[in-house]
């Protein structure tokens, strides 16, 4: 179903791009052997290039161009064998050469695409228009003294991939999962850690409307720095509504930089196109242009891990998972690591449920994580095959599982421990179904003249006078048997 | 005994070997020499106390036998190489107070070589300029007077400082940095040697930048041998500048076999403007006249587009000083004009800190860069760039080494050329093209005009040919035998 806003003289569509800043994760940074962890003591991680010194000269770091090269190849894009670093010029307190070094005309990664997965079901191809290599700048701030800004230079040199979309989108949710599939393609290479809170994804966003059948591109405005999904979301949102109240008003869109205010859940202006800087790009005569072995690249491409279109691809093929659940799983690659382990050799479709299921509730309610899980994964296989040998039935098995996220314990052990163990002997069903019986010779009757319902009534009954341990087949079985007689 | 301050590197490096004096004995000569010729303003900053503790230390390697090629060697160092410990003003306001936490590759090597440290010498402001007369820290004297005059002449520039401490005997050499002939044109009218070696086979790294892509350092010495022996102490890749070249440091003072037959001279047709002196037409013919009798082969060459190379250098090097240059903000080190904005703060920083040229060349770079100008401009000067590269290229097919005069004219007075710096920019005619194409280019004392100012003649090599420049520059000073002094020179 197509993203429709509908204005007072018809529907619109909205056009959407996004430019996401994504930090390469490598020791150091991008020109320099300063470290780049987070978090760290203000200006303790700068080195006399990051501080822009004079004479200080830039040398790239190799790991950061695998990286670039690794992210290209999982976006199914063109590696540009030769690409060449620019300056983009401009002054700014926090960055320190005057100028950032950056990709202009000749960018490490060239086209290439990536694969929505709609909670629909559907999918949708959104293009990449290239990925570029460049510096972070400092950071300034400015509430930590009445009249003077610090400046903090940790940041400064630290490498990004900036990663252009096509203006493939057409709605806030297109976006949303585009953000979403990124991150994980990001988190799969191990090339990002997708980290939006702590700043090591940012994203800018561009967005026009035009009437819905329109091929038009109108004018666009970006929205900078957006730091999560939610608030890129309602900045999209709250921008298109903009653009076609004033189209609609009879007035034009200026292009335009604009910044969101989450407080306010509105956008606003920055800089005009006036007001835009003429970054006066030229190619940075201290780096050569930067030539890739094509060897290099193959051994990039060899070494990829698998990525989460495949992935799926195979948990449908292989465990006949549907699209939906198959995507959910494989959004974290450890998530379907947890996953394969657990289905290793059991019945796949019932490991999704676990996993989806319950072990994602104690997740969130155990406030833990994947990679600290309440239940491991070899544990809730145990418990699976205990379902799968009827040492347990299902039900029962959901009150292991509740035991083993407290206790931390293996299903075996609290089967035995707690006497769970369910009843398969014939005779202790059979007492227990003639008992209740016994018990109910008028319901026996209404059964029998044709309240079929009632079958369950006697289910019930048998299950909770066996404290729900006996085999729920084995008492359906028996119990036809007798109620027949 | 020749004077401690009179004598060439090799004779001074054979008299350290020998013991006939010590480095300290050396270093002190110059240290008073130093002093007594401060008329001259080589030097921004002296360091007396560095120069002597360090020729101490040189003594005890060459008593223990563990000395390097320079040990004791007293050298000045351009002011524009950071030295660790010792300020550094790339003659600018804007770097007040600005002590280098590092060492420049380069002066480095020097330190490393054994080399003693007398100073940082004066140059025109960020090397900008042909005259040292842009410089913060006050105009440069050249040592050389016309005859019969006492008017006070520039030593060129930009590496003016450097000249004239080498031709005025208060260093036995000095370092230099050529963007566009900083090193060549002050060697001409100071009467020395100074050598550009060949893009990317010096280290850049610790050298405040003026245009990246054309700024090397080199050497400037009293003779041929003296600025093979510092360069080969000088060059060599450096991990820390991606455009040095991965290339083996030869050993440049056994390539001076004095052996030139059969080497063919490339003459530049286009290197004789009209209007040219009569006086540097005659030096010229007569570098050919000695190249001839060494036995090499003059050969007329063409080099088509050098008309263009003036202009073109004049949109590279601007673009990329105005880049180069924006890190001079007043927000981490040297001279801040407190404002009441960020912008406010940059604004009076810089226009308190930079000088009139540096002014004109950041706006003249600002501009070629600019949207809408890019193309018309900065792109078209790089492709004009290529042409000029390719002329010498063509060259080279058939010649081993190009001939010509270093600079259109000998060392003038202040103020001679009027306030066009267009006229200033002239100076570096001869000598730009070789820096477009990354060429080594050097320049030799040729011998002195009819007013007994000093000549230069520059020679030109293939890329990474130093070696075969420096045999032919020494043959050639066989041949010129330059012994004259400059006449301003002190006691």
């Amino acid at each position: 179903m197509a993203y429709v806003i509908q204005g007072e003289t018809g529907d619109w569509e909205i056009v959407i791009g996004l430019e996401v800043h994504a930090q390469v994760i490598s020791q150091s940074k991008l020109f320099s052997g300063a470290a780049t962890e987070f978090g760290n003591e203000p200006n303790s991680q700068v080195s006399f290039v990051d501080a822009g010194f004079p004479g200080m000269l830039p040398v790239i770091n190799a790991v950061c161009v695998e990286q670039a090269v690794r992210t290209g190849l999982g976006l199914k894009a063109a590696i540009n064998l030769t690409s060449v670093f620019a300056r983009k010029n401009y002054f700014y307190a926090d960055l320190p050469q005057g100028y950032q070094i950056s990709q202009y005309e000749l960018p490490i990664v060239g086209n290439g695409e990536i694969i929505l997965d709609m909670p629909d079901g559907s999918s949708r191809t959104v293009g990449i228009e290239r990925l570029h290599l460049e510096q972070d700048a400092g950071k300034s701030m400015h509430d930590q003294h009445p009249s003077k800004s610090y400046i903090d230079l940790n940041r400064s040199g630290v490498a990004l991939m900036e990663i252009v979309s096509k203006p493939d989108m057409r709605s806030p949710e297109e976006a949303g999962a585009y953000l979403g599939k990124l991150r994980s393609i990001l988190r799969y290479l191990g090339t990002c850690d997708g980290n939006m809170q702590e700043g090591s994804m940012r994203c800018d966003a561009n967005v026009s409307v035009r009437p819905v059948g329109s091929t038009e591109l109108r004018t666009r405005c970006e929205i900078k720095n957006l730091n999560s999904i939610r608030f890129m979301q309602q900045a999209i949102e709250f921008e298109a509504r903009r653009h076609i109240d004033i189209y609609e008003a009879g007035g034009t869109i200026a292009q335009e930089t604009r910044l969101f205010d989450s407080g306010k859940g509105e956008t606003r202006s920055m800089r005009s196109k006036e007001q835009a800087h003429d970054y006066r790009y030229f190619p940075d005569p201290d780096l050569l242009p930067l030539v890739l072995d094509p060897a290099m690249v193959e051994t990039i491409r060899a070494s990829l891990p698998e990525l989460p279109d495949e992935k799926k691809a195979r948990f449908v093929a292989d465990y006949s998972l549907s699209p939906y659940d198959a995507g959910v799983l494989v959004a974290e690659r450890i998530t379907a690591d947890f996953f394969e382990t657990v289905a290793r050799g059991r019945d796949a479709k019932q490991a999704a449920n676990w996993v989806t299921g319950d072990f994602f509730a104690a997740l969130k309610t155990s406030g833990r994580t994947i990679e600290d899980p309440p239940v491991s994964a070899a544990n809730l296989g145990g418990l699976i095959d205990l379902i799968a040998d009827n040492t347990i039935s299902g039900r029962i098995a959901k009150e292991v599982f509740v035991l083993m996220v407290e206790t931390g314990k293996a299903p075996a052990l609290i089967v035995e421990e707690q006497g769970l163990r369910q009843v398969t002997d014939t005779s202790a069903i059979d007492a227990a179904i003639a008992d209740i019986l016994a018990k109910n010779p008028d319901k026996v009757s209404e059964f029998k003249s044709g309240k079929d319902k009632l079958f369950g009534f006697f289910v019930g009954q048998v299950m909770k006078a066996t404290q729900g341990k006996a085999n729920p087949a084995m008492v359906n079985d028996l119990l036809k048997k007798k109620l027949a007689e | 005994m020749t004077k401690l301050t009179h004598l060439t590197i090799a004779e001074a490096r054979d008299g350290l070997a020998k013991g006939a004096f010590t480095a300290v004995e050396l270093a002190s000569a110059h240290v008073d020499a130093m002093a007594r010729a401060r008329g001259l303003n080589a030097y921004i900053t002296e360091t007396p106390e560095l120069a002597l503790e360090q020729a101490k230390q040189s003594d005890l390697r060459i008593q223990a036998g563990t000395g390097g090629a320079l040990e004791g060697i007293p050298l000045a160092i351009k002011d524009l190489f950071c030295t660790e410990g010792v300020r550094t003003t790339a003659a600018s306001h804007i770097l007040d107070g600005f002590t280098p936490p590092y060492e420049s590759t380069v002066s480095g090597k020097l330190k490393a070589a054994g080399a003693v440290c007398l100073g940082k010498t004066n140059l025109d402001e960020f090397a900008m300029g042909s005259s040292n007369l842009t410089s913060y820290h006050g105009a440069v004297v050249n040592p050389w007077q016309r005859t019969g005059s006492d008017a006070k002449l520039v030593p060129g520039g930009s590496s003016g400082g450097s000249a004239a401490a080498v031709a005025g005997r208060i260093a036995l050499g000095a370092t230099g940095t050529d963007t566009g002939g900083s090193i060549r044109q002050p060697a001409a009218l100071c009467g020395i040697v100074g050598i550009k070696p060949t893009y990317g086979r010096c280290s850049r790294w610790g050298i405040v930048a003026f245009a990246s892509s054309l700024d090397q350092a080199g050497p400037m010495t009293r003779t041929v041998r003296d600025a093979a022996i510092m360069l080969e102490s000088m060059c060599g890749h450096d991990a820390k500048d991606s455009t040095s070249a991965p290339m083996p440091v030869p050993n440049f003072e056994a390539a001076l076999t004095g052996d030139i037959r059969g080497l063919k001279v490339g003459i530049p047709k286009e290197y004789r403007p009209d209007g040219m002196s009569d006086e540097i037409n005659a030096v010229w013919d007569q570098g050919i006249e000695w190249l001839k009798a060494a036995g090499a082969t003059p050969v007329e060459i063409s080099l088509p587009h050098t008309k263009y190379a003036l202009p073109t250098y004049y949109i590279i090097a601007p673009a990329e000083a105005s880049s180069n240059l924006a890190r001079y903000d007043g927000v981490r080190f040297g001279l801040r004009v407190p404002g009441k904005t960020l912008d406010e703060l940059y604004a009076k920083t810089r226009a308190a800190g930079f000088g009139a040229e540096v002014r004109r060349r950041i706006l003249i770079g600002t501009y070629v860069l600019s949207a809408g100008y890019y193309d018309a401009y900065y792109d078209k000067a790089r492709r004009v760039r290529t042409l000029i590269a390719r002329d010498f290229e063509n060259a080279f097919k058939t010649v081993d080494v190009i001939l010509t005069p270093t600079a259109p004219s000998p060392a003038f007075a202040p103020g001679e050329k009027g306030d066009d710096p267009v006229a200033m920019y002239l100076e570096d005619v001869f000598t730009v093209p070789t820096s477009l194409a990354g060429l080594p280019g050097l320049s030799l004392p040729a011998g002195l005009n009819a007013q007994g100012l000093p000549l230069g003649l520059q020679l030109i090599g293939r890329p990474f040919d130093e070696a075969t420049v420096l045999r032919v520059a020494e043959v050639m000073e066989q041949a010129a035998d330059f012994k004259a002094l400059p006449s301003g020179l002190e006691g």
